[in-house]
């Protein structure tokens, strides 16, 4: 079966990220960038899907400006068959309807039956790209799958929801967002990074609409207040708990 | 015009306390507008005998929507009358829950209204008729302020980030027959129930967070029982290195690639404190490390510290905090 991973380029999750006063973005200087960890695990989830139904074809596809390709490649690296950049006009915004309505636009005249996001980016977090392609497109989607399996014309997936797990069923063409589960994407070899560099990595103008979210600025979370080590050892616990209660109030 | 909805959430017919937090947020904002807050809560059959109890925290009206087919929770469902609802009333804005439900509901809400969404905003302000959100990016390493260039602006609220405001109003109950949509392609055929009493990590007001130091799955009823003795409402967390070695869940993960939390309270027991971590738990409003280690960057983040081990101070922690509660 023939699957279309949606993926994001974002800074590594490790880097210290730096801006200055009253900017609306980060300085990408020094900044080293990832393929998003979570369609980490949605390219894996594809992969092994793939490989267990015998000759399907994973395509990963991004919404993004030219440097986004590297990402692409690594995905390509990785195993991925083929790859689309949708090439953006400046930088794709944190609004996620904006971002939804470009990929559905290109997913509507693509004919897999899967489609897997990651369930948020690693950069602005705003977890909704993926249920909104679902809806514009009218097709069922289950968020925040941590795994799956294939039926006849169907995809049953375990969903991690408050409380415990939640199983649902859905009939194809669906959409799929995967968290944290057992799919840890696998590295890369030497064959595959040289296999990537002749994989096709299509590259199409988006259709991509005018943000109507705008970041207006970006601030450093406050400092905290500087603390106090109460003690060493068990000895320091009486002292600690009473700080709790009389100081912080929060006992 | 300015008015405001909120969507209460509902668990097994009960009211959740983060729809008395959303109705809060809501009633202030409406103020703002000089207009007026409104709730919707949707469920089966008898989900609207308490909906009243929403006034009270600011919503002038609740619209109460009674369907067997909405007494799961179908987001398909759920999005598609909540949708006819904003439309049908022209709200202005509109705030969910940032909770597991709303974080999958929220978007498709938005979607289907045709408006932009900012998730698991933080803060909420009016300047003069528009609504300004501040959200935590990067797994909480930088605040966004963001505006919307649209009507309605929908925002999800992070729990516990506003608090509540609360009076002995009773909201007028509007019942209305939704009109729930025809060919749903998902059904739930299962949920297997985590232990019992647990509570959400990024809904708990006390979070008690293990790391590495803590050696292992094995010792792991040490943080059960501190847990146990901080009472109901506490859930227990991790570090990302304990969850890559499989030793908790993932959804118990603290940080950029788990969850970002903001609770009254925050015991990090064994975690030095990867920036990753810090930015995901930095917003907490006081912060108590244990740790061998006392130049581990937790203890520059953390209100109160004591160095040493574990196994050495979780057991009398437990035992104080215990006996403290005992004492009422």
């Amino acid at each position: 079966m023939d699957i279309i991973v949606c993926v994001k380029r974002v800074p590594d999750t490790e880097t210290r990220i730096r801006f200055s006063d009253g900017a609306t973005a980060i300085e990408p200087e020094g900044v080293k960038y990832i393929l998003s960890p979570y369609d980490e695990f949605a390219l894996e989830a594809a992969l092994r899907a793939s490989e267990a139904s015998e000759g399907g074809q994973v395509t990963v596809m991004t919404l993004g400006e030219e440097d986004s390709q590297e990402t692409l490649r690594a995905a390509l690296a990785a195993g991925a068959d083929a790859a689309v950049l949708l090439s953006a006009q400046g930088s794709v915004t944190m609004d996620g309807l904006a971002t939804a309505k470009a990929l559905a636009s290109e997913l509507k005249n693509r004919k897999e039956q899967l489609v897997l996001f990651g369930v948020k980016a690693g950069d602005d977090d705003q977890q909704q790209v993926g249920p909104m392609v679902a809806t514009l497109l009218e097709r069922p989607c289950a968020s925040n799958v941590v795994s799956f399996e294939m039926g006849e014309g169907v995809i049953r997936c375990d969903r991690a929801v408050e409380g415990g797990t939640e199983v649902v069923e859905m009939d194809l063409p669906a959409i799929v967002t995967l968290t944290k589960g057992a799919f840890e994407l696998r590295y890369a070899s030497l064959k595959g990074i040289m296999a990537a560099k002749k994989k096709p990595l299509e590259v199409k103008d988006a259709d991509l609409a005018q943000a109507r979210l705008t970041v207006e600025r970006l601030d450093y979370p406050p400092e905290r207040a500087q603390g106090r080590i109460v003690g060493e050892g068990v000895e320091a616990v009486p002292e600690l708990v009473r700080l709790l209660r009389d100081e912080a109030k929060v006992l | 015009m300015g008015d405001v909805l909120a969507i209460a959430e509902q668990r097994d017919g009960r009211i959740r306390p983060v729809a008395n937090e959303v109705v809060t947020v809501a009633a202030s904002v409406a103020e703002g507008f000089g207009g007026t807050a409104h709730a919707v809560l949707l469920g089966g059959a008898g989900v609207g005998e308490h909906a009243g109890d929403l006034g009270g925290f600011g919503a002038e009206v609740v619209h109460v929507g009674e369907d067997p087919a909405l007494e799961g929770h179908l987001p398909e469902t759920h999005a598609a009358v909540i949708a006819e609802v904003v439309r049908s009333h022209g709200y202005t804005v509109v705030l969910f829950g940032a909770t597991a439900l709303g974080k999958d509901l929220a978007p498709r809400v938005a979607a289907r209204i045709d408006a932009p969404l900012a998730s698991d905003v933080t803060r909420v302000e009016t300047e003069g008729d528009r609504v300004v959100g501040v959200r935590p990016i990067y797994g909480g390493k930088a605040l966004a302020r963001v505006g919307f260039e649209a009507s309605p602006a929908v925002l999800s609220l992070r729990p516990n980030a506003f608090g509540t405001n609360g009076s002995q109003a009773a909201g007028r109950i509007e019942p209305f027959t939704p009109t729930i949509p025809e060919g749903v392609r998902t059904r739930i055929v299962d949920f297997q129930a985590a232990q019992s009493g647990s509570v959400d990590v990024d809904e708990a007001s006390v979070i008690v967070s293990g790391g590495r130091g803590m050696k292992g799955a094995e010792h792991w009823s040490l943080l059960e029982d501190l847990r146990g003795a901080l009472g109901p409402g506490t859930a227990l967390g991790a570090s990302r290195a304990v969850v890559d070695a499989g030793w908790r869940p993932h959804g118990e993960q603290v940080g950029q690639t788990g969850k970002t939390v903001a609770p009254r309270l925050y015991f990090a027991v064994g975690i030095s404190g990867a920036i990753q971590h810090l930015a995901g738990m930095r917003t907490s409003q006081t912060i108590v490390a244990i740790n061998k280690d006392p130049d581990a960057p937790i203890f520059a983040v953390a209100d109160y510290g004591i160095v040493g081990d574990a196994f050495d101070v979780l057991p009398g922690l437990t035992a104080e905090i215990a006996a403290l509660r005992a004492e009422g």
